[in-house]
């Protein structure tokens, strides 16, 4: 290991004007991440006591604000059965999108372009606006023409439900699949899909047997960090099927279900005693950190092991 | 070793995929065609957001939704005079609804209605339609009021939709937090991909994305409950939720966003700017802030563009800490409703296609367009400066 150019070409003498701008960047860099710690310190010392068995495996029979009795396991059952159907849907089209912009678009074409700008521009759009759209599409036009050809007009589909509030999540988290994948595609070397084709494979085989497997690590990563985003989201999923409180868990695709954000904001904001409700309020966000932290750095973790390994190969 | 392997050859880069194999497979013809179709689901969908959050408000933008609380009334002895089309906007029934129901339902429907104008308020500005463009955008003078003011107050016997105080909340809120993320985003930025030892780097930037994995209504939790209160001991100002405080949640969410790119752009300018401005002498400050801060400045403003989209976009965070009363201040310390905050906060009590919904979809679809545009003016100044770069390097 040769140290870089710029670490030994250093300026001789020393400056007052560089070591106090140094100073000044690195001190702004070391507070971004103590926000970061001062948050996550804050909810877990508050969190922590309120967090029990009991209390994320009961069902709260009528009063969710009540810290003896109220318990979160139909929230949990609930984020996870919606990132689980949203996965179900995005992971497939996120990858084929991506394989179709590394294996069989040209780089410089216009389709590509328009692709790629799609890609990036859907994944600006503000959380809220998706949800409007899975009202305004997924419930008010899908369901209701569903509704209208199988069922007489009768309401099972065109109602806000799980099934819609996943594919809702689904279009959001397009993005994050896509990049993901694009870039763990990229970095498979090109000599493994020659040696391939030179056997005689055709293209499809190559893609399916030689590049998929090898950039699998990089389809998890992307498909970890897809769940980990949706998992935390509200605003999408509050007019798409979210709901308020409900005896029961859900059963059906077409069900209403609890929400672990949701629950966030229904206890931040409706609980009619704040310092009773507290204990509760944040073992909850606790709850939701620890799920969506956990596959953040499973995410790290897995594309930093997949680095490794196509440094070697390459 | 590291160092070499982690730039790709050129070669490679331009890698556009396998060239088909000598004899043509049907089967391998008909997956790329298929592959192709599906890849273009990312278009479908951008083009299917814009045109379903719109085609909720296509009506209010027709000028087909009359939000008066007093309404011209028909006269029953009309009812069979009346086209049919008029008859079901009138009774305010979908197709379906106003094809299942039978003469006396309607004219039950009828007589409600002429109950309902016998009971309108007498007030001058009951006759009002206001979800016209001027009531939407211009101040007037409403009864009670002794001025001409913006107001936003949809639940009222005579609802009143001005935008104005929503846009200038939002607007407030995303200042707050673009002044206080931006500074501090760009300066890490500067020292992780400039100044800091490569190992360094190793650990703070995986620490700057995983507050990105924050929930975004964890931290509108964590402004609610905690920053709130320790802004308030602060500055001692007197309504505990406002535009300040929301700012500076929104401020932890876009810290990661302007971070990653800013520092994305300054990693890629080449190497040798910066090693020939330190063979000239240059402390490495000066090579970072006079050599590649200029060459980087595109993706500096690419990235302050994103964060303002991140910020105007951002739902959960100012819902819980902004107060959400819908003022017309432009002070930082008052209680402000934005554009999303009351969307997601309206929307669960609106009537499925009247007027409040109709507005709410407006709104919606203004902020699409805002967001989109930002997004769009961010990834041209982007690319241009990927080319020069490229073409210097």
């Amino acid at each position: 290991m040769h140290p870089s150019p710029t670490k030994d070409f250093r300026a001789k003498e020393f400056r007052y004007s560089s070591f106090f701008f140094t100073g000044i960047t690195g001190l702004a860099t070391y507070l971004i991440v103590a926000l970061l710690g001062v948050v996550l310190v804050n909810i877990i010392i508050h969190g922590w006591p309120g967090l029990s068995w009991r209390f994320v495996s009961t069902i709260p029979k009528k009063d969710v604000f009540d810290p003896a009795t109220t318990g979160i396991l139909p929230m949990i059952v609930g984020t996870t059965i919606r990132v689980v159907v949203m996965t179900v849907f995005v992971l497939p089209v996120g990858v084929i999108t991506a394989v179709y912009l590394t294996e069989y678009a040209h780089n410089t074409s216009v389709m590509t372009r328009i692709i790629r700008t799609a890609v990036n521009n859907l994944a600006g759009v503000p959380s809220v606006v998706f949800g409007l759209f899975g009202l305004g599409f997924f419930i008010n036009f899908v369901g209701h023409n569903l509704d209208l050809v199988f069922n007489n007009g009768e309401q099972a589909w065109g109602h806000p439900s799980l099934i819609w509030a996943s594919l809702t999540l689904a279009v959001m988290t397009m993005p994050v699949v896509i990049v993901a994948t694009e870039e763990a595609l990229k970095a498979v070397p090109p000599g493994l899909r020659e040696a391939s084709l030179a056997l005689g494979a055709t293209k499809l085989k190559t893609i399916f047997k030689i590049v998929l497997p090898q950039a699998l690590p990089g389809i998890l990563t992307g498909g970890i960090l897809a769940v980990s985003r949706a998992a935390g989201e509200v605003a999408p999923i509050l007019f798409t099927g979210v709901a308020y409180y409900m005896s029961d868990l859900p059963t059906h695709l077409t069900d209403q279900f609890m929400d672990l954000g949701y629950h966030v904001f229904v206890l931040s904001t409706q609980s009619p005693n704040i310092d009773q409700t507290q204990p509760i309020l944040y073992a909850t966000v606790l709850v939701l950190l620890i799920l969506t932290f956990a596959l953040n750095i499973a995410a790290i973790f897995v594309r930093s092991k997949m680095r490794r390994n196509m440094r070697s190969l390459h | 070793m590291s160092e070499n392997n982690n730039q790709t050859k050129p070669d490679r880069q331009v890698w556009t995929g396998i060239k088909r194999g000598q004899s043509w497979h049907p089967v391998e013809w008909v997956a790329e065609k298929l592959i192709f179709l599906v890849s273009l689901t990312a278009i479908v969908m951008v083009f299917l957001i814009f045109a379903f959050v719109t085609r909720e408000a296509v009506p209010l933008l027709l000028g087909q939704i009359n939000s008066a609380a007093t309404q011209t009334v028909i006269p029953l002895a009309d009812m069979d005079k009346t086209p049919p089309e008029v008859l079901q906007a009138y009774l305010e029934l979908t197709p379906e609804q106003f094809a299942s129901m039978d003469r006396d339902t309607k004219l039950l429907l009828m007589q409600t209605k002429l109950d309902a104008a016998k009971e309108a308020p007498d007030d001058k500005d009951a006759r009002i339609n206001t979800t016209e463009w001027r009531y939407l955008f211009w101040p007037y003078k409403w009864t009670g009021y002794d001025q001409p003011s913006f107001i936003w107050q949809p639940v009222s016997t005579i609802k009143k939709y001005n935008i104005v105080p929503l846009i200038v909340g939002s607007i407030k809120a995303t200042v707050v937090a673009l002044l206080f993320a931006v500074p501090l985003a760009l300066a890490a930025a500067i020292y992780v991909s400039q100044l800091a030892r490569p190992k360094f780097k190793e650990v703070i930037k995986p620490a700057i994305e995983l507050l990105s994995g924050v929930p975004s209504v964890v931290v509108g939790f964590f402004a609610l409950i905690v920053i709130a209160t320790v802004l308030q001991k602060m500055f001692g100002y007197e309504s505990r939720l406002n535009a300040f405080v929301a700012g500076i949640g929104l401020g932890f969410a876009i810290i990661p966003v302007v971070f990653s790119i800013a520092e994305d752009a300054l990693t890629s300018v080449p190497r040798s700017f910066t090693q020939a401005a330190l063979a000239l002498g240059a402390s490495r400050w000066q090579a970072a802030w006079q050599v590649v801060l200029p060459a980087a400045i595109p993706g500096v403003f690419a990235a302050i563009v994103l964060g303002f989209g991140r910020a105007m976009g951002e739902t959960m965070i100012v819902l819980l800490a902004s107060g959400n009363a819908s003022i017309m201040s432009w002070n930082l310390f008052d209680s402000a409703r934005t554009i999303t905050a009351t969307i997601a906060a309206e929307m669960g009590e609106v009537v499925a296609g009247g007027d409040h919904y109709r507005i709410l979809f407006l709104i919606g679809s203004m902020l699409f367009v805002v967001t989109f545009l930002s997004n769009m003016a961010a990834q041209l100044v982007m690319e241009r400066l990927k080319k020069r770069l490229e073409g210097k390097a």
